[in-house]
């Protein structure tokens, strides 16, 4: 038992700091560290730098302009850029699509998609969620009809998704979709990937409860799609998915974001304070940021042994459900205890200032503006990939087989 | 970073299981808390025939020297099968005597070889789980002191041969500086003890100093500068009932999981019920937690950076404490009536866990050291 780390890891750790010390835009980490909502171009400038440097796909192999990293370098790098404040590389595209590519594509989607991944040029979305199938995923409806028409082969998809992140920006969507009714509802589904631009689709933004457009309806209206971008073959698409949900587990539980908001979180509590003194010296206030700290601490530790555990090669187990489960409770009590923090602040809600359309906030607590809308908005990390139910009922089959 | 055992700590481990599964089943445990002596010194020798005594003692005095790590790996064995020995005690106050090695030698040296068993005798009636709130006096008498006072609630106080005791030299009772420690025989004059049984399964005793007089020998460190002593030694105590409590829990996880499977109800296993499997797996969860704390715990007791150590034991007494409370209340509630009955097994399990804090301190004990910290507004 060993819980250091190797001097080899040391030193990548100071050649991943330093770069991002150089190279993270004071802009973009600005407004990350003040929780204020990041836009198209911000998310895009990162990926960009990331990629010049090649390190924007961690885990993608060298020879595909991966980083080629193991899952302790991941883990490293991890806790590095958020700790700095970098925003995080959306998923969908380095984390999801791209192994599903590696994993199933056809050569020809492998040597048009992966560099445009790495790139940014393609801005993916998730289509999964329906309005009918949350946890109930392969209960999903959207259609694809296979018809030959003259100029070749195309599937023709109706229906509806939904959930779909920052769908509002994308260029490319990977979809679950319905091809065959006959069999069990896992059979029959297969994997598409559709043009956003294509006719027939239509994005609807979904406003959230914090008042912000992260979500989407996205409908299909005969939406034409060649044949030839089916991923594998037809009707296995919910073996490709399962793959994709699987590999979703780069940093599920957080920990180095949870380390950056926890020392957020007691600055707010040395800066606000009751009775004359600052909150984090109130006993009832410190005992919960204790608890949480022990926790998160637990946490970490729990994270780095699945991650010195990962191979890199063996499929994840179990075990991952336990990480989101737990890493997702450590970030929403962290934003619960910022909104109280903060007291009577946590009141007044400011969207022009999370916009960035204005300098500073109306009450001139600009520290305090944004946090009751991420409280909020951080409702959602328990109910997302696999509600927190749905992961101890994986658990459950998993590791105890009652 | 690995966080498996060593190939020399999983033999150790398995042949303690071993020996445990062979010597010290539900029933000779059971034997062994209904004797007068409530412990064995059967088991005492075999613990030391398999190298337990010497493993904490340094290699100058016979021992080997064992890490936090190594002592994580016995401790949780120790844990699942819940032994009742007096090895915690001894072990902590071997902590002790290793703060003046040489000086106590000999007495590592007997421990070592399973030849003596340490009390360590520092909590009074008013102390609460504050080691520094010493009442007890020492006081300077020619070539040696004169100690009078009472240490209370001795875990394992009458069974040692050798007490481990904290008296004040100098200052006021909560004052951190003045306070010395001895190391005396357990039978000297002016000692009485009186012995009882705790709740779960083990001993203690309340001890009585009238005029017991020791020689300056006896003093372990400087007179009057044993509080960070006491404080670093308290830590390494805390680090191996953690992982103790690890083994613990994951027994009852264990023999739950099992119920949940055997037990029947409305035609099926009660485990097929979702209310069941969720809290089930919250469980798991709980242990996995609260292992990770303990690895942690066990690796830092060691560190020269002393504030790093408090932060990281205390963190972990928070942690494990909480899923100790929590694992044992479940574990009855999943069993249904039957865990309500002394028969079970997993009462046994459910009685040490919810006294997991009793001695080195409970969650809020260490939630008040963890906040007081002097990094705490800063660390993460």
């Amino acid at each position: 038992m060993n819980l250091d780390y190797n001097a080899e890891e040391l030193d990548f750790r100071a050649e991943v700091r330093t770069f991002i010390e150089e190279n993270l835009p004071s802009d973009i980490q600005a407004k990350v560290l003040a929780h204020k909502r990041l836009n198209r171009d911000d998310y895009k400038r990162w990926h960009q730098i990331l990629h010049a440097k090649g390190w924007v796909a961690p885990a993608w192999p060298v020879e595909t302009g991966g980083a080629g990293w193991n899952p302790v370098q991941r883990h490293i790098w991890e806790e590095e850029a958020t700790r700095a404040g970098a925003p995080n590389v959306l998923s969908f595209g380095v984390n999801m699509i791209g192994p599903v590519l590696m994993a199933f594509g056809s050569d020809e989607q492998k040597s048009h998609y992966l560099p445009r991944i790495l790139s940014c040029e393609d801005w993916w979305c998730q289509g999964y969620s329906e309005p009918g199938s949350g946890s109930d995923l392969a209960s999903l409806k959207t259609a694809a009809k296979r018809v030959q028409e003259d100029d070749g082969e195309y599937y023709v998809v109706n229906g509806q998704k939904t959930w779909t992140t920052l769908g509002q920006h994308a260029d490319m969507i990977f979809c679950l979709v319905r091809t065959d009714n006959s069999g069990r509802k896992q059979q029959g589904i297969s994997f598409l990937l559709i043009d956003m631009n294509t006719p027939g689709i239509t994005v609807r933004p979904i406003i959230t409860l914090d008042e912000d457009h992260e979500v989407n309806e996205i409908f299909f209206d005969n939406v034409k799609v060649p044949v030839k971008n089916l991923v594998g073959q037809e009707n296995m698409g919910w073996t490709y998915a399962k793959y994709l949900l699987s590999h979703e587990r780069n940093n599920v539980a957080e920990v180095g974001r949870s380390k950056r908001e926890l020392r957020y979180l007691k600055q707010l509590a040395m800066a606000y304070t009751s009775d004359g003194k600052p909150l984090l010296e109130d006993p009832l206030f410190a005992r919960k940021v204790a608890i949480l700290e022990a926790e998160l601490m637990a946490l970490e530790i729990t994270n780095l042994r699945v991650v010195s555990a990962d191979d890199g090669k063996s499929e994840p187990g179990p075990e991952v459900s336990m990480l989101k489960i737990v890493g997702t409770e450590v970030q929403q009590r962290l934003t619960e205890l910022m909104v109280q923090a903060v007291g009577p602040y946590g009141l007044p809600f400011d969207a022009e200032f999370l916009e960035g359309e204005t300098e500073h906030a109306v009450t001139g607590k600009d520290d305090a503006a944004p946090l009751t809308a991420a409280y909020l908005n951080f409702r959602k990390a328990s109910i997302y990939g696999g509600s927190n139910e749905i992961q101890k009922n994986i658990m459950n089959k998993m590791i105890l087989g009652l | 970073m690995d966080f498996n055992l060593t190939q020399e700590q999983t033999q150790l481990s398995d042949t303690l299981r071993r020996w445990i599964e062979k010597e010290y089943d539900f029933e000779a445990r059971r034997a062994i808390i209904k004797s007068a002596e409530g412990v064995s010194a059967d088991a005492w020798s075999g613990l030391a025939e398999l190298g337990l005594m010497a493993l904490p003692v340094p290699e100058a005095q016979d021992g080997f020297g064992a890490s936090g790590s190594d002592m994580f790996a016995v401790m949780q064995e120790l844990g699942k099968g819940l032994l009742v020995e007096p090895y915690l005690a001894t072990v902590s106050g071997v902590q002790y005597l290793k703060q003046d090695a040489e000086k106590h030698a000999e007495l590592l040296q007997q421990v070592a070889g399973g030849e003596a068993r340490i009390a360590c005798a520092l909590g009074e009636a008013q102390s609460r789980y504050n080691r520094y709130d010493v009442a007890m006096t020492a006081k300077a008498d020619g070539d040696g002191y004169i100690l009078n006072g009472r240490k209370t609630v001795v875990v394992h106080g009458a069974q040692a041969d050798h007490l481990i005791v904290s008296a004040r030299t100098d200052g006021d009772p909560r004052d951190h500086s003045g306070i010395s420690l001895f190391v005396m025989a357990a039978d000297a004059k002016g000692i009485t003890r009186s012995d009882y049984r705790t709740i779960d399964g083990m001993r203690a005793a309340d001890i009585n100093f009238a005029d017991v007089r020791v020689q300056v020998a006896s003093l372990i460190g400087a007179a009057g500068e044993a509080w960070p002593i006491i404080d670093v030694v308290s830590d390494y105590s805390c680090a191996l009932i953690c992982a103790e409590a690890v083994g613990i829990m994951q027994a009852t996880y264990e023999t739950t999981l099992e119920y949940l499977k055997t037990r029947r109800q409305f035609d099926q296993p009660i485990g097929a019920f979702q209310a069941l499997q969720h809290r089930m797996v919250e469980m798991f969860i709980e242990v996995e937690q609260a292992r990770s704390m303990a690895m942690l715990a066990a690796a830092r007791i060691g560190s020269d950076d002393a504030e790093e150590r408090r932060r990281t034991v205390s963190g972990a007494m928070i942690r494990v404490g909480q899923a100790a409370n929590r694992v044992g209340e479940e574990a009855i509630q999943l069993h249904g009536g039957i865990g309500m009955t002394n028969e079970m097994q997993v009462a046994h399990y459910f009685k040490r866990l919810t006294m997991f804090g009793a001695v080195y301190g409970d969650v809020d004990h260490h939630i008040n050291r963890f906040t007081h910290q002097p990094a705490f507004p800063q660390s993460a």
